[in-house]
């Protein structure tokens, strides 16, 4: 069954890529969408059967790398963790391809599309279920790969041909120190399958290696040099760089892989190697950090951008935030729900602002919007069933929306681990929830209400989507109503530590999900506080006196700036890194190669050389006759030698 | 086992068939057509036989298989041919990769014949470098490939073809008088050249630093290391298509072999010292000509200053002396092998169409050519080393390796990583990517069935050595452990030595 799940979609993206010609764009796109289905189904029965019944598996496919003591397999885990991730890729990736067979019906290669999309999931299906490091290095560089095939998809465009190969390279910025962790791994332990790691980490602890001649913490530093991939993948503080850029791809493709899942693989390495580092406290404060300033920061960045994708690119760097916060306070359960519901209803969110986009002919700048909501009342709908659940709207105790369930633990907890650290990522989570209110609502108020600002001509041709691409929305708002008061009892509630069993594992010391249920009624109101208030904010801002966000902007012109060039990142990263990469690039060849190895070498040489031949002989013969000349030499010498040798008798 | 001398046959087999073109009169259409057939059955053939060295081999040992031995000259040297773990997918490349590079020749009409003789003895001279077993023979073998490959690149070549083969005969000279007069001191030492025998001598201290220098030399100007890599960009550039896939999958590979058959076993105690040495200059070449092919405006050039930084990480892997850097060595001079060799034919499918390598010339060739496309993106993602495809398994293995024994090294080895996916992506999407806007690209057709089936066997190796490289790191797993064995045993008996000495 497991092995259907995951290669169903890798059939689906050869016979898409393959046989697309003669399939056609409508075959590849129900193909492929049938599969997934297919393999969606089938998750939710294995999340059944691994969460609620506790059947854990182990498959092993085919041997791969041998070489001495390493021995690695291509094979299967399947634990609660990653039949959690099944079913949020799966499901995901199955209404992503149903909505993209009406989202692309004007493209003219969607077999390829749909091939990549197909060849992305099966990638992230490796990747969780992957029983070792390495093959979680496969899928983690597939899913790579996958994106930046799917950033570059419209390859005519230079900014999308840009963004792709960003992308990529900064997530290899991040699988440089995720290699090395793997390394370390290797060294540490002698082998990368998870089991034997896990089993034996606690005999590291305290125990330190040399790296780059220092004496440091085995255990810290594989986890830091693991969460240097994290950080990566997941668009951290630092590494977010590539994924607002990654906004150049087609919608679905943001909703997928830039929102829904895999972003997410940071948070699902970081929970996956919670037995390492649980045993780490200075990894879990750098993570804590690392998540909750990226929570802040993104945040902060996402007030005043005005490309609709932006804003919601944004949000999910921020939302990834949280969940690292989450997982440095050591509250595994708590992070993965809020991946898990934040897959529902960012998707949500993006797919809906595809629909948007689709409607106003392909605009994405959300000043040229406004005064929708008559022409799209569905899509709206929908929307603001994304937006409620993102900011946390709910009733305590009676009920509440997904992120009302999720985000708002992720702030009790952090307030529960009762450390400075926590602290900080308490004040900083509370804070980005204001602004993650306000950023939502803006976006609202800015696309739907008001007066259009777009032309005559494109207001007249606004239309609601069609069924194809409405039905995933329903079903995914559904799930950004539901995921949460459902799902919670299970992922962080009192049967919490059935449901995960031995896939999170938590320290005797730890006991954040049981003291996160006993915080301080300030606390809990507090992101309810903050919600209603960025609402107020964004309200007045935005509908009662619209002349204000400009006055603001006017007169804190250098702050205004400096957000919506988000904090100058790539600016310094061009000025510090990329030109002086391809100065001494340059340099090397030109004066390195050119001028000193060449000069002095070769060049050097044979100058002095024809100097030297043309005043003594006027040589005639080309250049193989000299090297023939000088074997010839070698050879015979040679022979002399031996005859010499035999005659002498020497040995 | 079989009793007839396989080796000697497939190596001698390509020569025989190049005699034959020899024989071949006239000028005409009719006699450059049975020049090629002749040409392409003669290393098809030879690939076919030489899969029974594969089919026969007993990967459980490591000792010299299909040996075939016979007194040469007065009985001081013998002719002496056979395969172990590390030599035999040498071989099996060197076959493999022959006829694709006929077929991709296919064009050729000038001086056709000798062309074809060329490369037919090339390789059979590149098959004994693998096979000999005798210091002289591998020495007349490793030499005398050169003249073809310089006669390929010499009249065959691009516009400063002059200048390229001076440069190769410059360096190559002075590494190879140095191993010549290496083999001779050997000789004077053990008084031998049988390649068995001296793996089983003890060369004294004193000497070892001396002859390793020597063979350095010669193998570093090979490999290329930096900073004697300079010839390759240029031979690369001024080669014709199939002149630049025999250089960059086979010629390349020679130094590696060298270092693995003579360097390691034989002076085990210069290795351990020079080891630091080999660590440095591999990794100047990962980061030094990764930045270099950042820079690169000609597509050979890029792919052959790569080449470069990918044998820094065969070099750094070799010397990192233990199972997974030497394994990974290997298996990535053999990726190499496969992926180099397939970007350089994917080079000349548009050079062939445009007659330019300026990456500026091109740009938007997925628009008429999503085929192509597809094939150069594989190798592509080869080459920045993806995990699935061949590239990864000998990059990873070499890294892990090499991070057992010195972890600066991998760390700033695994820079080379980031870098890779820049040039290549770069490069990647100024050719194939974007808009298709430039007049003399508005008719480029895609692939034709030829370049299918040149280019088509590679992809599937790149995928299936990728997913499943076991067939190569169980051949290849014997003899190094051996190897490394040897070399431990060595090191430690001198060790001893020294300690005894001491008191």
């Amino acid at each position: 069954m497991y092995s259907i799940i995951v290669f169903l979609p890798l059939l689906g993206c050869l016979i898409a890529g393959f046989f697309g010609r003669w399939i056609g764009a409508r075959g590849a796109g129900a193909l492929t969408s049938i599969f997934l289905c297919v393999s969606a189904v089938l998750s939710m029965a294995a999340l059944y059967f691994v969460g609620f019944e506790g059947q854990t598996e182990k498959i092993t496919v085919m041997r791969w790398v041998t070489s001495g003591a390493l021995d690695v397999h291509w094979a299967f885990r399947i634990d609660t963790l990653t039949a959690v991730m099944l079913v949020v890729v799966t499901f995901v990736s199955a209404l992503v391809h149903i909505y993209s067979i009406g989202y692309m019906s004007h493209d003219p290669h969607q077999p390829r599309f749909f091939a990549y999309l197909s060849f992305f999931t099966f990638a992230m299906l490796m990747l969780v279920t992957s029983d070792n490091f390495l093959q979680l290095f496969f899928g983690w560089e597939g899913v790579g790969v996958a994106s930046y095939l799917l950033i570059g998809f419209w390859y005519t465009r230079p900014s999308a041909c840009a963004a792709a190969i960003k992308a990529f390279i900064v997530n290899r910025i991040g699988d440089f120190g995720f290699a090395l962790g793997i390394f370390a791994i290797f060294m540490v332990f002698g082998t990368v399958d998870y089991d034997t790691v896990f089993t034996s980490a606690p005999d590291q602890v305290g125990q330190s290696f040399e790296f780059l001649g220092y004496q440091v913490d085995v255990l810290t530093t594989i986890c830091l040099l693991l969460f240097v991939g994290a950080m990566g993948k997941s668009a951290q503080f630092m590494l977010h760089t590539w994924l607002p850029d990654a906004m150049e791809g087609p919608t679905p493709v943001s909703a997928l892989i830039h929102a829904a899942t895999m972003v997410t693989a940071g948070v699902f390495l970081v929970a996956r190697c919670s037995p390492l580092f649980e045993l780490s406290s200075t990894a879990l404060w750098v993570v804590t950090f690392v998540g909750a300033t990226t929570a802040f920061f993104a945040a902060t960045v996402g007030l005043v951008q005005n490309d609709i994708k932006r804003v919601v690119a944004y949000s999910t760097c921020s939302q990834l935030g949280y969940m690292f916060a989450a997982l440095g306070v050591g509250a595994y359960g708590v992070a993965i729900f809020h991946l898990f519901t934040h897959a529902f209803f960012k998707a949500l969110l993006f797919l809906g602002s595809g629909s948007v986009i689709h409607a106003v002919s392909d605009e994405q700048d959300m000043r040229k919007m406004g005064g929708l909501y008559p022409h799209i009342k569905v899509t709206w709908a929908m929307m603001l069933i994304g937006t409620i659940a993102l900011t946390g709207v709910g009733i305590p105790g009676f009920f509440g929306t997904a992120g009302f369930h999720s985000k708002d633990a992720i702030i009790e907890a952090a307030y529960a681990a009762n450390s400075g650290i926590g602290t900080y990522a308490f004040w900083l989570t509370v804070i980005a929830a204001f602004m993650t209110s306000f950023y939502s609502w803006r976006l609202m108020f800015m696309t739907f209400h008001g007066k259009p600002r777009a032309s005559k001509e494109v207001m007249s041709h606004v239309h609601e989507s069609p069924q194809v691409m409405l039905v995933p929305l329903y079903l995914l708002a559904a799930g950004a109503l539901l995921a949460g008061v459902i799902f919670a009892p299970y992922f962080i509630g009192h049967d919490e530590s059935h449901f995960w069993s031995s896939s999170l594992f938590r320290a005797e010391s730890n006991h954040i999900v049981h003291d996160m249920h006993n915080v301080p009624l300030w606390v809990k109101g507090s992101a309810t506080v903050m919600m209603v208030s960025g609402f107020a904010l964004a309200w007045l801002m935005y509908i009662r006196n619209t002349e204000l966000p400009r006055k603001l902007a006017e007169q804190h012109a250098l702050a205004y700036r400096f957000l919506l060039n988000k904090w100058y990142f790539d600016e310094i990263y061009d000025f510090l890194l990329v030109n002086p990469a391809k100065w001494l690039g340059r340099f090397l060849w030109k004066k390195g190669d050119g001028w000193l190895i060449d000069g002095f070498g070769p060049d050097g040489v044979s100058a002095r050389v024809l100097d030297a031949t043309n005043r003594i002989v006027r040589l005639q013969t080309g250049y193989v006759y000299h090297y023939a000349f000088a074997m010839l030499i070698g050879v015979a010498a040679l022979v002399t030698l031996f005859m010499f040798g035999g005659f002498g008798g020497a040995h | 086992m079989s009793s007839w001398p396989i080796l000697s046959v497939v190596t001698f087999l390509p020569l025989l068939g190049a005699l034959f073109i020899f024989a071949i009169r006239g000028d005409d259409e009719i006699a450059r057509r049975n020049t090629r057939w002749v040409a392409m059955w003669t290393t098809l053939i030879t690939f076919v036989l030489s899969l029974l060295i594969w089919i026969n081999f007993d990967a459980g040992t490591a000792e010299f298989q299909f040996q075939d031995r016979s007194e040469w000259l007065g009985g001081k040297i013998t002719y002496h041919m056979g395969v172990d773990g590390i030599s035999m997918l040498f071989v099996i490349l060197t076959t493999f990769l022959m006829p694709a590079c006929i077929l991709a020749s296919w064009h050729i009409d000038v001086r056709v014949k000798e062309y074809m003789i060329a490369f037919l003895v090339l390789e059979t001279l590149m098959i004994g470098v693998f096979c000999a077993l005798d210091l002289v023979l591998f020495y007349l073998f490793f030499e005398g490939g050169l003249i073809p490959m310089f006669l390929i690149i010499g009249v065959w070549g691009g516009a400063r073809r002059v200048y390229a083969s001076f440069k190769f005969f410059l360096y190559t000279l002075l590494g190879s008088v140095l191993m010549l007069l290496a083999i001779m001191a050997m000789y004077i030492d053990a008084g031998t050249t049988h390649i068995p025998t001296l793996l089983a001598h003890k060369f004294p201290e004193g000497w070892q630093t001396w002859l390793f220098l020597a063979f350095f030399a010669s193998f570093a100007v090979k490999m290329p290391m930096w900073p004697v890599h300079t010839w390759l960009p240029d031979a690369h550039v001024e080669a014709p298509t199939a002149g630049s896939v025999i250089l960059a999958a086979i010629l390349l590979k020679m130094g590696g072999y060298g270092f693995l058959r003579f360097s390691l076993p034989m002076f085990p105690i210069a290795t351990d010292f020079f080891a630091p040495m080999i660590f440095a200059l591999s990794i100047i070449a990962i980061i030094y000509t990764s930045l270099v092919a950042l820079m690169q405006e000609d597509m050979k050039k890029l792919i052959a200053y790569s080449s470069v930084a990918h044998m820094g990480f065969v070099t750094m892997g070799i010397f990192a002396l233990n199972a997974q850097g030497i394994q990974g060595g290997i298996f990535q001079m053999l990726s190499h092998g496969i992926v180099s060799a397939a970007l350089f034919l994917c080079v000349g499918v548009v050079y062939d169409r445009i007659h330019t390598r300026e990456i500026a010339a091109y740009g938007g060739l997925v628009n008429r050519m999503p085929l192509y496309a597809f094939t150069f993106m594989i190798f592509t993602l080869a080459n920045v080393g993806l995990p699935g495809t061949s590239g990864f398994v000998g990059e990873f293995l070499a890294m892990v390796g090499v991070f057992k024994v010195n972890t600066w090294v991998a760390f700033l080895a695994a820079t080379g990583v980031i870098l890779s996916a820049g040039y290549a992506l770069w490069l990647y999407r100024r050719v194939v990517f974007g808009a298709l806007e430039k007049d003399s690209l508005k008719a480029i057709t895609d692939m034709t069935p030829r370049e299918v089936v040149v280019l088509g066997p590679l992809v599937v190796l790149t995928i299936l050595f990728g997913v499943y490289p076991a067939p190569i790191l169980d051949i290849t797993a014997a003899s190094v452990d051996n190897l490394i064995a040897d070399y431990e045993a060595a090191l430690a008996a001198f060790e001893a030595s020294k300690l005894a000495s001491a008191f």
